[in-house]
Parts: C-alpha cells; sequence; structure tokens
C-alpha cells in the first residue's frame, strides 16, 4: 500500500505524530531523516504532506520551535551563547542570524530588551497590568506596590 | 469606532495548571508572568499567530472581585463547563485534534459536521470549553 492508498486518519496520525516527536525533541540534533523515519514516509511525500497540514515544512517548523524556546531562555536571562547550544544550535553566529531573521531583533538586542523589562517590573510591576484588572483583583491595595503612572 | 480586542480574560481555577494547558499543550506563547502577591500572578498569554490578542489567565480566588462565595460558586459553574470561552481556529482541524488528544486534551465533541463547517469541542483544565473551528469556516462571506 502506498501513502497515497492510507485512510486519511492514519496520514494524519502520522504526521501529528511527527510533529509531537519535533516538539519533543526539538532541542537534540535531530534532522528530517530523523522525522521522516518517525512518520514512516518518505521524506519527500512527508515533506509534502506536512506543509498542507502545518503550512511549513518540517524543518521550517522545527526552527520555529527552537527560536521560540530560545526566546523563552533569552526572557529568562541566559546569555546568547547558552542558549544557542542549549537550542540545538553548534554555531552563534547561524543562530544569531536566524533569529535575527525570525524576530526582527538580534539575540543580544532581545536579552537585554527584556533584562531591562524584568527590571522595570520589579521596580513597578503594576505598571504592567492594566489598572480595571488591579482593581477588580485588590492588587495595590494594602500592599507593596506602588500605582503605576502615566 | 473600536477597532479591535486587545485583551480578554479566562477565569481559571489554578493559575500553574493554566500556564501547562494553554502554553505546554494548545502552544499559546506566554506574553506576562508577574508576581502579584503570594497565591496570584498577571499571566497573560497569545495565540501563536495572534500576538495582539492577550488571553488573560485570571485566577478565581477570594478578592475584592471574588467575595468567597463568589469565588465558590464560579469555582463550581467552571468545573460543571457551564462557561464557553470562545472559538479557536487552525489551519487542520482534524491534524490538531489528533495532537490535542495525544497531549491529553479532553475532547467532549470530535470533529463534525455542521451547517456552518466542521466543529469540535473542548476543555481546558479548568472545565471551560472552546470551539474548534478550520479557519476557512470563516473565509466565505456567508459567514460574516
Amino acid at each position: 500500500m502506498t501513502p497515497e492508498q492510507y485512510p486519511r486518519i492514519y496520514l494524519y496520525r502520522r504526521i501529528v505524530q511527527a510533529k509531537v516527536f519535533i516538539d519533543k525533541y526539538y532541542l537534540q540534533k535531530i534532522d528530517l531523516d530523523n522525522i521522516s523515519d518517525e512518520a514512516y514516509f518518505s521524506k519527500y511525500h512527508f515533506i509534502r504532506l506536512f506543509k498542507s497540514i502545518y503550512g511549513k515544512t518540517p524543518h521550517q517548523y522545527l526552527t520555529t520551535v527552537r527560536i521560540e524556546h530560545a526566546k523563552q531562555l533569552l526572557q529568562q536571562g541566559n546569555s546568547v551563547t547558552e542558549v544557542c547550544f542549549s537550542v540545538g544550535y553548534d554555531s552563534v553566529s547561524t543562530f544569531s542570524s536566524l533569529f535575527t531573521k525570525i524576530t526582527g531583533k538580534t539575540p543580544s538586542g532581545y536579552l537585554n530588551y527584556h533584562k531591562q523589562r524584568k527590571q522595570e517590573i520589579q521596580s513597578e510591576p503594576l505598571a504592567f497590568v492594566p489598572k480595571c484588572y488591579a482593581f477588580m483583583h485588590g492588587w495595590g491595595e494594602n500592599s507593596n506596590f506602588e500605582e503605576a503612572t502615566v | 469606532m473600536v477597532t479591535k480586542m486587545t485583551i480578554t480574560n479566562i477565569n481559571v481555577i489554578d493559575q500553574d495548571s493554566a500556564y501547562d494547558f494553554y502554553v505546554n499543550k494548545l502552544g499559546f506563547r506566554l506574553v506576562n508572568d508577574i508576581p502579584m502577591g503570594p497565591d496570584t500572578r498577571w499571566l497573560t498569554v497569545s495565540p501563536p499567530d495572534q500576538p495582539d490578542l492577550q488571553l488573560v489567565l485570571f485566577p478565581v480566588t477570594v478578592s475584592k472581585m471574588f467575595p468567597q462565595e463568589v469565588a465558590d460558586s464560579l469555582i463550581s459553574l467552571i468545573r460543571r463547563g457551564t462557561f464557553g470561552c470562545g472559538v479557536l481556529t487552525c489551519n487542520d482541524i482534524f491534524a490538531t485534534y489528533e495532537e490535542l488528544k495525544t497531549k491529553g486534551v479532553e475532547f467532549i465533541k470530535a470533529p463534525t459536521k455542521e451547517f456552518y463547517g466542521t466543529e469540535a469541542l473542548f476543555k481546558d483544565d479548568s472545565g471551560n470549553f472552546f470551539s474548534l473551528q478550520p479557519i476557512n469556516n470563516f473565509s466565505n462571506e456567508n459567514n460574516i
């Protein structure tokens, strides 16, 4: 039976398995062959089906997942080099150019922006919450939070 | 003239569990996670392709807004599945259904053809329910 003859639900399950595999192992050095093996497809057929379902090739999706995780790690204050290796890249320059292409900011610029934001949050947390929510929840009353100013 | 919705809220019972559900299962992006005292956080997330809409995962804890009796009633209603929180869209409903089921999301209705298109229903970790529909259900002018 060729992949085209499989009932559609089996095709879905295999592609979903491959996506979940990427979601789970994106920090490791997985490549397209590993991923298409996971789905038991030929590479070409796998790429075509994956893109038809998720709008991205498996490689593009893997890059997106890695860069999203890199953003979280940078927001937590990790260095660009640490983040690069943590999300599965060997080269800081490759990582930096991909990050910049996808987010529009360099990793170091992104890191610095979030360091500054973190400091602002620590000194004035209520400045980041719409007043109506803070009021409804009683945040800022009888606490050490200072009111945000415009 | 009102032009957009930017922030809306979903009342949740446990913020840690809600974070896991919306970020790790649905794949939403974390926008804000700011401590607001010992038991609550300003916790907001966005759908991956809609960064300009923030969903506040609003904790139902005893507060000025929710006195004890109100909080107890609200938690009971949420757990009972009283509240529908909207329609979430995806490119491919069958693939998304399979993926979310794999991740442990509880569906109360599998993808089913309705007169307006295919729809599934699932619950979040608190009990709020959502409709899941393919984006092309909304691309037809007749739906507007």
